[in-house]
């Protein structure tokens, strides 16, 4: 199967591939030429775009648009399933075949890293594509190494959703900017006769990747970190404990109720629907469809609260990356950046309600008139913290989960967890 | 076309060998008897090659290649360039030994997990199914009905099935409804064991009334009238006529049955998630590896399944004598002094 005259052939086409790479990586950060590199990215002809189930039905409207504009060059829409693990697995399979079946990827902004180390996914020229336009923290999502290897397609930030029925009853103005805030405003509404059985907070706590979000946001927001600048774990510290105790403390006292630890994003979002929650941290989808809910009129979003002041949310979103394998990357180079263009995000933001990566649309008044979240929706992206940006994503994220999942449901004091993370987390990012 | 020259090969040959070999015979007797068997022979081979090649294709070179997919350890990064390197290094037995030291707590526990569900799940859903047979064999008004509605977990596919339960057993779901009182089913603890055997019976026991069902059918109605006429009762008719009668069936749709519970996935997988120490099975434990692009370790995982399954397996056709191939094929010396059993 491997013999060793193919290893030797896979090691000169690495080494060709790496040297080429070299070349095109020095022209494109140099002169700032129309066209870097012309002979890494040639070809031009039919190409697909490949992405999860559209449940909005935007996505193939975007594609006729350019279809039409350009009938030699057709885009083919793939789409994958909808949860985000079973898209990295067809397209780590379609990488690991060297198929030039997918051509453009719809990436998740923790992916990047992985598919870039693996050379699955193509450096791109960077001076293609208005990214002095876009929020900072979406951009870096994209790059590794320093170098861009994806572009933002949308973004997404954790939002605090509360019941401004209820708190203004409650004599309350002002939504929450601390945890303690938090609290204690719970408390003075769950004195109210309609709150008796509502639950204060919940977030996304079943474990699967909402946990790591919630849990780098209770770091982040506490003034911690999970990995530093370099990429080097630092979560055995003491306001990594701070935040990780604020969630641990919130389940024994039942701020958040016990239930919230089967709880994914949909699972928050019928509770808060129900009538169950007064504060939900969850994603701005959610505004949508509470506004077609019982809570309707009923509720605003807010900036996530933090430990002395407003927290920072983790990042979420897609990226758009190309194919190291595919063909007619001249086409998809300029299918990126249509897809990509503010035109197209605000056609997205229109119509799917996704969260562009472009910051002046935050500040377009027509557009904050229809969706009143942008504005903190802006907000928590500026102050969004990536989850850790490393190439063993899988493992890192499966030992975060582990260890906060054991801290939250009592089998492990949070100083343990957090000490045996720092040790799980040193072992995986040593390689 | 074949049958025509073989025929002709064979008269040529046999009588001479046969007849030094074995003077005392006559060539008469033994002619017959060697040509039918050369003849259909080699036509059974010819017949049987092209599942041969389909089951090399489809099973014995992928069992190869996870063989040796086994040796090979993880890709490496190269801190320098960043990259991940293109070529997998051999690193012999390594994966084998991880498994049983460093990743030991893991497997032990996938290992334990595997072994609990398949004993639990085949035991309950062996005594279910024998019911569902029964009460599927008696002849009663609404019977096509009740037939009908046993089978209809079995047709809905696994997946399915899964997220159905997922729903029941969600902290507001229809489970805890009946309960009155809160159980966290879907997180990572015993309960989560529990609604895991719960979905599977309630999904395969149909399958074993199935197979026992059609056991039960070919038994005739007069040994049950032979056994009422000498006072048998009910209880008695069952463990010494029905049990001993439908063990050829009963002891196939458990040995697939424990197959297939071996290695469980998509189930506990989808019901209860990913990474649930409660409810890893080694399958899980394969494809966490897999989906985290360490092919070699996935493998091994994979190979210690399959030996699992391979011994399992054997130990129903050796010590319990399922009879797999069925009554024309390997199992023929046993099967007369069973039958005779039986009826005696």
């Amino acid at each position: 199967m491997k013999t060793s005259t193919a290893r030797a052939i896979q090691c000169s086409a690495a080494l060709t591939a790496a040297g080429l790479l070299l070349t095109a990586c020095g022209s494109s950060g140099g002169s700032g030429s129309a066209q870097p590199a012309p002979a890494k990215f040639n070809g031009r002809g039919p190409i697909t775009y490949v992405a999860g189930k559209d449940t909005t039905g935007t996505v193939q409207t975007i594609i006729d648009r350019w279809n039409k504009a350009h009938p030699k060059e057709k885009v083919t829409f793939i789409q994958l399933p909808t949860d985000a693990d079973s898209q990295r697995q067809q397209m780590i399979q379609n990488a690991e075949t060297k198929s030039d079946a997918y051509t453009v990827l719809a990436t998740d902004v923790v992916w990047t890293s992985e598919f870039a180390a693996h050379q699955w996914i193509e450096p791109l020229p960077a001076n293609r594509f208005p990214l002095g336009k876009m929020l900072q923290p979406v951009v870096e999502t994209g790059k590794y190494r320093g170098k861009l290897y994806a572009v933002p397609a949308s973004s997404n930030g954790g939002l605090l959703f509360y019941r401004t029925d209820l708190l203004k009853k409650a004599g309350i103005t002002q939504p929450p900017a601390t945890w303690a805030q938090m609290t204690a405003d719970c408390a003075k509404v769950k004195k109210l006769p309609e709150a008796k059985n509502m639950s204060c907070y919940a977030g996304q706590f079943q474990k699967y990747e909402g946990l790591t979000v919630n849990f780098a946001e209770a770091v982040n927001s506490a003034g911690g970190r999970i990995t530093d600048a370099n990429g080097k774990p630092d979560v055995d510290t003491p306001q990594a404990k701070r935040g990780l105790d604020f969630l641990v403390k919130s389940f024994k006292d039942g701020t958040i109720p016990k239930e919230a630890i089967t709880y994914q994003e949909e699972d928050g979002r019928q509770a808060f629907q129900a009538g169950k929650l007064v504060f939900l941290d969850n994603w701005p989808y959610v505004y949508s469809l509470a506004q077609k809910s019982a809570v309707k009129g009923k509720f605003a979003v807010a900036p996530l609260p933090g430990l002395n002041g407003p927290g920072a949310s983790s990042l979420g979103g897609s990226n758009l990356a190309l194919s190291s394998f595919a063909k007619h990357k001249a086409t998809a180079l300029d299918f990126m950046k249509f897809f990509t263009s503010e035109e197209s995000a605000t056609y997205f933001l229109k119509n799917a309600s996704l969260a562009p990566p472009y910051a002046d649309l935050y500040d377009n008044a027509a557009l904050d008139k229809q969706y009143p979240y942008l504005p903190d929706l802006k907000q928590s992206i500026t102050k969004a913290v990536p989850r850790p940006r490393v190439v063993q994503y899988g493992d890192v994220t499966a030992a975060i989960q582990n260890e906060v999942y054991a801290a939250l449901t009592g089998k492990k004091s949070s100083a343990q967890a957090l000490k045996d993370l720092q040790a799980d987390l040193q072992k995986l990012t040593a390689q | 076309m074949a049958d025509t020259t073989i025929p002709l090969d064979t008269t040529a040959t046999v009588p001479g060998t046969a007849a030094t070999r074995r003077p005392g015979r006559s060539p008469a007797t033994r002619r017959p008897r060697s040509r039918a068997t050369a003849g259909s022979g080699r036509l059974a081979a010819l017949l049987v090659s092209p599942t041969l090649l389909v089951l090399t294709i489809v099973v014995l070179y992928p069992t190869l290649m996870a063989l040796d997919e086994s040796l090979y350890g993880p890709k490496g990064l190269d801190p320098r360039t960043g990259f991940i390197s293109d070529t997998e290094p051999f690193v012999g037995l390594k994966n084998y030994t991880d498994i049983f030291t460093q990743a030991g707590d893991r497997f032990w526990n996938a290992f334990w997990n595997t072994t609990f569900f398949t004993v639990v799940t085949v035991s309950l859903e062996t005594v279910i199914g024998v019911a569902m047979a029964l009460i599927m064999h008696k002849a009663f008004r609404g019977r096509g009905l009740v037939r009908a509605s046993i089978l209809v977990p079995w047709a809905i596919p696994t997946a399915i099935s899964g997220l159905l339960w997922k729903w029941i057993f969600n902290a507001d779901g229809i489970a805890n409804v009946l309960l009155g009182h809160q159980v966290l089913w879907t997180a990572d603890g015993f309960s989560a064991k529990v609604a895991v055997v719960i979905a599977d019976v309630w999904k395969t026991a149909p399958f074993i009334g199935l197979l026992v069902l059609a056991g039960l059918q070919v038994v005739p109605k007069e040994v049950y009238e032979a056994a009422r006429l000498d006072g048998a009762s009910a209880l008695q008719q069952f463990w010494r006529i029905t049990l001993p009668l439908v063990k050829p069936a009963l002891l196939v749709a458990v040995l697939f049955r424990c197959l297939d519970a071996l290695r469980m996935f998509d189930l506990p997988y989808i019901l209860i998630g990913a990474q649930k120490g409660s409810v890893e099975t080694l399958s899980m434990l394969a494809q966490n590896e897999a989906s985290n692009v360490r092919f070699g370790p996935a493998s091994a995982y994979a190979v210690l399944l399959f030996l699992y399954v391979f011994l399992i397996a054997l130990a129903f056709v050796r010590l319990l004598g399922a009879d797999l191939i069925g009554e024309a094929g390997g199992a023929r010396k046993s099967r007369p002094r069973k039958a005779r059993e039986v009826t005696a």
